[in-house]
């Protein structure tokens, strides 16, 4: 963005709970079954029906408000009236003037404190399917509508404007996505819509003058997404302004093939949503105790994980930048539980952060599921140099493949048997003998040529060979 | 103070269109009635005096009615589409939607 103008930014993030059920009935909360099979005369919005709050959901957006350090208060929740069909009832159950979570704040990795208005509860909508060319609303003939996912359980956080970039936009969503999952709320899965962001958006010239007027940008399905749309919305209105308009209020919509966002109503068209108390529900108020409980079921949050690994590399004689990102990749992917069980259990930090940053993360969802021993089992094997590095990734990938096991014996059935000193010390022997030039000037100081040497034992040795065992013997032999 | 309501029986008949109700004479002119006392009473609630009056969130003085995270035989589907004027591909089919979702 040009530099003579200023970007300021607040997210809307809407998040579905992690529940079994419904946030006001018992149908099951899963994405991906066949149409209007999750649903019953509640969520259907047939006469009669009656909400009952789901303790769980309650809890989950609880977890999220003291993940964010936001005040937890009495709360109550609304109708927020529309006409459209994603919802049977013709409204939405929401927490409008006194929800449940705020006051908060979010720390980015970088120390930048974002503040959190609010972080509410509210059910979710069905899903509309629009009929016609363009599968959008406008020019469709009709919808189809699937209420499987009316009444899941939302928590919509919304942000302070207190975002000036598009990197700490995208720095915020990856960082609430990991707080959301390490709380248990969500499994953060942004492509299947279990997290969706709005960004408000607006520019000025000074820090001095007041914030510009926004535009709200709806439809950003990946942080990807997220930073490409505001860097547009941000030049289409600085174009605006110094061609002599205005920015004029108003919802638009990130079209991510054609790299633009296009209005879809201007705050005179906003919705007059009628709110008012859900006559069927009463207040929620959790007291100290409650609140105090569902703190102490709280895991350890990202920020906290980042530094207990970072700690362990301090222990092992300090991070470097490539592995302060293995640390982000890791954290980020819930594995640092593997890195810190297999140093705990003797393995080198470096090695454990590597192979799990690097090989582990490959299939975080089968990392995630491994039983811990087998995955330290695998490490240990490796620094004692029974296995090679090549070795023991294709180990990992079969460990992966079964689903568990024994690393040791995958080892054998794959005929990785570690080479014996006498044996490796021989082919190490048989390729100097063959090559007495290279020798001679790898003797004479030219260190590459460990490389070619050991590229030879590993050739002749069909890659079974220790490639520090074998690095190890031409420093011995060379004297 | 509001004026108090002035309900007629057109108006009725408006709301009742809008809902997709279909409504008798007969029921015309008993709805209208019924929901004129309605109204009338709302008024009298609104000639009252209630600056100083904490607003309530319910009739009664009940918190955290809350029912477990456990899951509930559901309807069956074609039982549920079976009640749509509409269906089409498992999906209830509804007329075109002018505008956006809010």
């Amino acid at each position: 963005m040009r530099s003579d103008w200023l970007l300021v930014i607040g997210l809307e993030v809407h998040c579905e709970l992690k529940t079994t059920t419904k946030l006001f009935c018992g149908c099951p909360n899963m994405f991906g079954d066949e149409p209007n099979t999750n649903v019953c005369p509640n969520c259907l919005g047939l006469p009669g029906s009656l909400p009952v709050l789901n303790q769980r959901a309650v809890e989950l957006a609880m977890a999220i408000g003291t993940a964010l350090h936001c005040d937890i208060r009495a709360s109550t929740f609304h109708r927020k009236n529309y006409f459209y069909p994603d919802q049977a009832k013709d409204y939405q159950i929401s927490q409008y003037d006194e929800p449940l979570n705020v006051d908060g704040y979010l720390d980015l990795p970088d120390g930048f404190r974002v503040g959190i208005e609010r972080a509410h509860m509210e059910e979710d909508t069905g899903k509309t399917t629009h009929a016609g060319a363009s599968g959008r609303i406008h020019g469709a003939d009709y919808s189809l509508v699937d209420y499987n996912r009316s009444g899941v359980p939302l928590v919509e956080i919304v942000s302070e404007p207190d975002m000036r970039t598009p990197d700490q936009a995208r720095a915020y969503v990856t960082e609430l996505r990991a707080i959301l999952v390490a709380s248990g709320a969500s499994d953060g899965k942004m492509e299947e819509g279990s997290m969706r962001v709005d960004a408000n958006v607006s520019v000025r010239r000074s820090v001095d003058d007041p914030f510009g007027t926004r535009c709200e940008i709806k439809n950003l399905n990946s942080v990807r997404s997220l930073g490409r749309a505001i860097e547009y919305e941000a030049e289409r209105q600085i174009a605006l302004i110094e061609s002599g308009e205005r920015v004029v209020q108003q919802t638009r919509h990130w079209d991510e093939s054609a790299g633009r966002t296009q209005a879809l109503r201007s705050k005179e068209d906003a919705y007059d949503y009628r709110y008012f108390l859900e006559p069927d529900l009463v207040p929620l108020v959790p007291d100290a105790e409650w609140i105090r409980a569902v703190a102490d079921t709280l895991g350890m949050m990202p920020a906290e994980r980042r530094s207990r690994l970072v700690s362990l590399l301090d222990d092992a004689g300090g991070a470097t930048e490539a592995q302060l990102l293995q640390v982000a990749t890791v954290v980020d992917l819930g594995l640092d539980d593997l890195v810190v069980e297999a140093v705990a259990a003797g393995v080198g930090t470096g090695l454990a952060l590597a192979r799990t940053a690097n090989e582990a993360a490959t299939d975080a969802e089968a990392a995630r599921h491994l039983d811990p021993k087998s995955y330290v089992a695998l490490l240990t094997l490796e620094m004692q140099g029974s296995l090679s590095a090549t070795q023991a990734k294709a180990v990992l990938a079969e460990l992966f493949a079964r689903g568990g096991g024994d690393p040791a014996t995958i080892a054998r059935d794959k005929g990785f048997e570690a080479m014996s000193e006498d044996s490796l010390a021989e082919t190490v022997a048989d390729a100097i003998a063959a090559h007495p030039d290279e020798w001679s000037r790898f003797c004479g100081g030219d260190d590459k040529l460990a490389g070619f040497f050991t590229g030879l034992v590993m050739k002749a040795t069909r890659g079974q060979a220790n490639g520090k065992a074998v690095a190890a013997e031409l420093r011995r032999l060379r004297g | 103070m509001p004026e108090p309501a002035h309900l007629t029986r057109e108006d009725v008949a408006h709301v009742a269109a809008l809902a997709r109700l279909h409504l008798t004479e007969e029921e015309l002119d008993l709805f209208t009635g019924q929901l004129a006392q309605v109204l009338d009473h709302a008024a009298d609630v609104a000639s009252l005096d209630l600056a100083g009056v904490v607003p309530t969130a319910h009739a009664m003085a009940v918190t955290n009615v809350l029912r477990p995270d456990e899951p509930i035989v559901c309807l069956d589907r074609d039982e549920v589409l079976a009640q749509a004027p509409s269906v089409e591909d498992h999906r209830f089919r509804v007329p075109r939607i002018l505008g956006e979702a809010p």
